[in-house]
């Protein structure tokens, strides 16, 4: 029997404020141990929830990005368990009326194709505090100082037959977060987590199996791992005429595996009921709208434009707008040298990849956009060939000034002169008189392929400084 | 709605409750009463009206997103039965 896997994904998004969902605490991450924690967060009695005002508009934000609906009133409940990081004993969530209800989203495949899958629903909660269980001999050490921050819940349907779709649809939802700046996105400090819920059914049949939910993976790389691991682990199970048990796994990255969590998930009830110290949120159609312009220009939109405006391919466009970061260095090198086909190309080989080998984020590169659009600039009026602008590249890469300053002091301007290049040319033929005589006895398809030795001798003799569709010109004349 | 005495040992659970087992029998019965006005309460007819979420005739005020909170980690600490490094000490919960 052929199985299809059926996925849906819940991703905890950490929402950039600057203070916490219902407190005046700070959110930075990394701060020592519970100096980010005062009365409410610790849940001291007495103590009232007050809604941040930016985690609402970042919701928002969101729920437009993906063409959602908004709930323009929607209410905060409470959702009751006990965990020591969780000082009150229930979690503020949304439950019967998120803010953001029913939307869409269409992931890019590798393969050129799209994928549409529904948003259920976004809700805002406030994250939990950390528990420490080693180092203190028998005891759980608490640190509260992530205790509320932000959190905006995505929830997908069931709508992913791969962990390629999965990971696809991560990677677009990084990019519109970061895009729409509500998130800084940083999975390693667990700023999106994700929970996936999968299970496999005959294929061809639409009832679906029983699920397992593996809890807070949090890099797109363990996603696809877990994934993996457990289609197969239930695989083998359905496949041996055995029975998936409904349970929270972890991923344990270590061995590769994911394993059950929690025996005692059984009597999981959190008893939801409205959260009493918090009244319903309520926005008019104005506030929205309000928000709605000042959206960014989103990474699909921009992708589109790329390709319009710049005839770019459809892949330089998905590479190059991929972060927003990324697409505006590229349209200030585009804007400052007027070629963006060539600016795109540069921007994708040499940038990226010198980046890639300095491992260097693009926010540290040294060479400013505005520079690189001057070099290229210098290709396109022909002071310099493609080749020697990339060792003006590497000169302007360690510090060594713009392009025009490193061309002068080095003097790679290019031989457009043409006394100089046909005397060059005069000299190369003289000393190649096997390949002159090889060319002449050829017939024009060959020919074609000689001439290349000759404008390669020539370009060595100028040490790459030669204008080469000057030096094809004049070798054309001179040979015939 | 009634309610079996094995139903209350789990509820009991959940909300960390202990209930001696001399209890067990006139809890059952408490909550057994209460659940039966629940009941009553279920049975009107709410056709039309509106899920109420708070008492209020209110919808909720912003706050702006400013961190107005300092570090008051020893005066809070100062009052836990146990802190080490920084960090507020509990039974191990670990599974």
């Amino acid at each position: 029997m052929s199985w299809e896997m059926v996925i849906g994904l819940e991703v905890h998004l950490q929402l950039a404020t600057q203070s916490k969902i219902f407190s005046g605490s700070a959110t930075a991450f990394g701060a020592p141990p519970n100096t980010q924690a005062n009365a409410v967060d610790l849940a001291m009695p007495g103590m009232l929830p007050v809604l941040n005002a930016e985690a609402v508009r970042f919701a928002v934000m969101f729920g437009l990005g993906v063409g959602a609906e908004i709930g323009k009133r929607s209410v905060f409940d409470r959702k009751n368990y006990f965990y020591p990081d969780l000082p009150k004993g229930y979690q503020i969530s949304q439950f019967e009326q998120p803010i953001v209800g029913r939307g869409e989203f269409v992931i890019p495949l590798a393969d050129g194709s799209t994928h549409t899958i529904g948003i259920t629903r976004a809700h805002l909660e406030e994250d939990a505090g950390k528990s420490l269980h080693e180092d203190f001999q028998g005891q759980t050490g608490i640190d509260l100082n992530r205790a509320g921050t932000p959190l905006l819940e995505i929830v997908t349907e069931p709508d992913f037959r791969s962990a390629e779709q999965a990971v696809a649809y991560l990677k677009s939802l990084h990019s519109l977060v970061t895009y729409l700046g509500i998130s800084d996105g940083n999975m390693a400090e667990g700023s999106m987590r994700c929970d996936i819920n999968l299970s496999l059914r005959p294929s061809g049949t639409d009832e679906l199996g029983t699920r397992t939910e593996i809890k807070n993976v949090n890099s797109f790389r363990f996603v696809e791992r877990a994934i993996r691991f457990e289609s197969a682990r239930q695989l083998d199970i359905l496949e041996d005429g055995g029975s998936i048990t409904q349970e929270t796994r972890l991923y344990d990255a270590d061995r590769d595996e994911t394993r059950s969590m929690r025996s005692k998930e059984v009597a999981n009830d959190y008893r939801y009921f409205p959260e009493p110290d918090l009244l319903p949120v309520v926005f008019d159609d104005a506030y929205i709208e309000a928000v709605r312009q000042s959206l960014p220009e989103l990474p699909r939109d921009k992708r589109q434009r790329f390709a319009d405006e710049y005839e770019l391919s459809d892949y330089d466009a998905a590479v190059l707008s991929d972060s927003r970061e990324l697409a505006d260095y590229f349209e200030t090198v585009a804007k400052h040298c007027g070629e963006a086909k060539i600016a795109a190309n540069w921007v994708q080989v040499e940038l990226l990849g010198q980046l890639n080998k300095a491992d260097l984020p693009l926010s540290e590169c040294p060479v400013p956009a505005p520079a690189l659009g001057g070099l290229i600039a210098r290709i396109t009026d022909g002071t310099i060939s493609g080749k020697i602008a990339k060792q003006v590249f590497e000169a302007m890469w360690n510090g060594e000034g713009d392009a025009d300053a490193i061309i002068e002091a080095k003097g790679l301007k290019q031989v457009s002169d043409t006394g100089e290049l046909e005397s060059m040319i005069d000299e190369v033929i003289a000393e190649s008189p096997d390949q002159l005589a090889q060319y002449q006895a050829a017939d024009d398809g060959k020919r074609k392929k000689l001439v290349g030795y000759f404008v390669g001798q020539v370009m060595k003799r100028s040490k790459g400084q030669a204008n080469p569709q000057l030096v094809n010109q004049l070798l054309a004349k001179k040979l015939s | 709605m009634s309610i079996a005495e094995d139903d209350i040992a789990q509820i009991a659970d959940l909300a960390r409750i202990r209930i001696a087992p001399e209890q067990v029998a006139e809890v059952t019965d408490s909550i057994g009463r209460i659940l039966t006005l629940a009941d009553q309460l279920q049975a009107v007819d709410t056709t039309g009206v509106e899920p109420m979420a708070n008492p209020h005739d209110a919808v909720q005020r912003l706050r702006d997103d400013v961190v107005t909170e300092t570090n008051q980690r020893e005066a809070f600490q100062a009052i836990a039965p146990a802190v080490e490094s920084g960090l507020y000490l509990v039974p191990q919960v670990i599974d």
